[in-house]
């Protein structure tokens, strides 16, 4: 934590609510580096050979434990890839504290992370994943997020990804993709907020080959100013399953959302459900607010965080 | 305290819906409004509350002129307006929306007061989001929930009854009774709810956009009803109850 700069301390903070170093396991990378790492009794984290990145090793029945694995660029100019692998083991159940910050400082330069996860969930596994992806700095350089996420999952695993991406990100493109077994759930929660002329693009590929596995897309999404958005969720029932994605989304001033679903059902007994609403704030919801005591601006941001939150 | 005089409101190419409605209403009344679909009741809530702009006339407010202020300041200087379809709001939650209302932080004892005193137990619902997940019933409660936590001294119901069972309605009829013993407070009702008409001060009739009789229970609803036993007779009741 010593030799983090001031930048990457704060960008830590908004990340992973951490201010000084976590129990248990944890890897902070910090423009490139790995710059703090410990491992626990039960999660190995160890450095990849061939390429950047670190394996996250779970061992079966761990409970209730966390791992930290926030990523940060502090320095404006830096382009960081890493390759993470997440290992769980059989019936284990952890809290996986991802996020990345991105500074372009005060410099011209732009930043950028790509992190490419994967997860092998174990049988009866279960995860919990959290990841925020904030960008700061006053510099005009671009900051640039663009994730992949791949999960397989085995047979009556569980996964819940939340990840948000509020501001600050000028373009990020994120992909992620899964593969679920017999009795496997996949469930993702995804905030995102763009302002000035952002770009997000959000990507999912979703194939339930189990037998009563399910997954459920929950987007909720605001662009604001000319920002633009695109959504797209491919979910592909191949059996006996249960497929739902949602995509919720405020568009105010310029703000331009596209959402694409394209559900398939490769089986008879595959049910599929593709929700999308996306329109501006609703004026009975000023309206009530208003009501209450609020002025217009007070109940634009009320209605915004509530959607978000 | 509320004074509205000469008020009307008309859409273009469309009939008037206000016709120069003068109104006066004490401080600590408790004034029930009723009359057929369409006579204007619901517009003239929304004139007083500044949801709506009237076309023509002047309204005072504790001897202010309120004409030309928004539904904000309004609010502010103590109007509350319980909307007769309460709105959803995805991700705002039960308590959240008691905070707005109360202007302040609640604690969960106190946002719980607000939601027993409806009949709502308060566990089930503090941390629920305002979202089709809830009843009619349900989030009607809750609104009148948030114009109780507001305290402000003029509250204005939007048919409250409407989506609420009979059980709840009981119970409501003790709400308003309870806010009509503070003598600083007046309460608008707009109801077609003979049982509400029972406990109001005062029964005002809106026919076709004005005001054609105010009084009495007894020396209203024959009037409104042109009949003059409406509370014997049958055809009259089911008018009421509607």
């Amino acid at each position: 934590m010593n030799e983090m700069n001031d930048i990457a301390k704060q960008l830590l903070k908004e990340v992973s609510g951490l201010e000084e170093l976590p129990k248990g396991a944890y890897n902070i990378r910090d423009n490139s580096q790995s710059v703090a790492r410990q491992s626990s009794e039960n999660i190995e984290i160890v450095g990849k050979k061939d390429k950047s990145g670190i394996d996250i090793i779970v061992k079966p029945n761990t409970k209730s434990e966390s791992v930290y694995i926030p990523a940060l660029v502090s320095c404006s100019g830096v382009h960081d890839l890493v390759y993470n692998d997440f290992y769980i083991g059989e019936n284990a159940d952890v809290t996986i504290i991802a996020g990345c910050g991105v500074s372009t400082g005060n410099s011209c330069d732009g930043s950028e992370h790509n992190g490419i996860h994967r997860f092998f969930l174990g049988k009866n596994s279960r995860v919990l994943y959290v990841e925020k992806h904030i960008g700061v700095g006053t510099g005009t350089g671009k900051r640039v997020i663009d994730p992949v996420t791949e999960v397989e999952q085995e047979e009556g695993s569980y996964m819940e990804m939340e990840t948000s991406q509020i501001k600050g990100v000028d373009s990020t493109k994120r992909f992620t993709k899964a593969k679920l077994k017999a009795n496997a759930t996949l469930v993702i929660k995804e905030k995102l907020m763009t302002h000035g002329d952002q770009f997000a693009e959000s990507s999912f590929e979703v194939d339930m080959d189990g037998e009563d596995s399910s997954v459920n897309l929950i987007s909720r999404s605001v662009a604001r100013d000319h920002s633009k958005q695109t959504f797209i969720s491919k979910i592909n029932g191949n059996t006996r399953c249960m497929g739902h994605s949602e995509c919720d989304a405020i568009i105010m001033d310029h703000g331009v959302v596209k959402a694409i679903p394209e559900i398939t059902a490769n089986s008879l007994d595959a049910m599929l459900i593709h929700e999308a609403a996306i329109g501006k704030i609703a004026g009975d919801q000023m309206i009530k607010l208003m009501t209450l005591g609020l002025t217009e601006s007070e109940a634009e941001a009320k209605i915004i965080d509530g959607f978000l939150n | 305290m509320l004074k509205l005089e000469n008020i009307s409101f008309e859409v273009e190419n469309e009939k008037e819906i206000l016709k120069d409605v003068n109104l006066t209403i004490e401080k600590g009344k408790f004034i029930a409004i009723t009359g057929p679909n369409g006579g204007g009741k619901s517009t003239l809530a929304r004139v007083i509350s500044g949801v709506i702009k009237p076309t023509k006339g002047k309204i005072t407010f504790n001897g202010e002129d309120i004409t030309n202020l928004s539904i904000t300041e309004r609010a502010k200087r103590g109007i509350s307006f319980g909307f007769q379809q309460p709105i959803r709001f995805k991700g705002i939650t039960v308590h959240s929306l008691l905070n707005v209302a109360a202007g302040k932080d609640l604690s969960v004892m106190e946002a719980s007061q607000y939601l027993s005193e409806v009949g709502l137990c308060a566990k089930d619902y503090i941390n629920r989001e305002l979202n089709a997940g809830l009843s009619g019933g349900e989030i009607k409660r809750i609104e009148i929930a948030t114009i109780i936590a507001r305290n402000t001294i003029l509250s204005i119901f939007d048919e409250p009854e409407a989506g609420i069972d009979l059980w709840s309605f009981n119970h409501l009829i003790d709400v308003f009774k309870k806010m009509h013993s503070n003598k600083d407070v007046s309460i608008i009702i707009i109801s077609h709810q003979e049982r509400i008409l029972d406990v109001a001060d005062e029964i005002i009739a809106m026919v076709d956009g004005a005001i054609i009789k105010r009084g009495a229970k007894d020396s209203v609803l024959p009037e409104l009803l042109h009949c003059e036993d409406p509370l014997n007779c049958l055809k009259c009741q089911d008018i009421v109850e509607a």
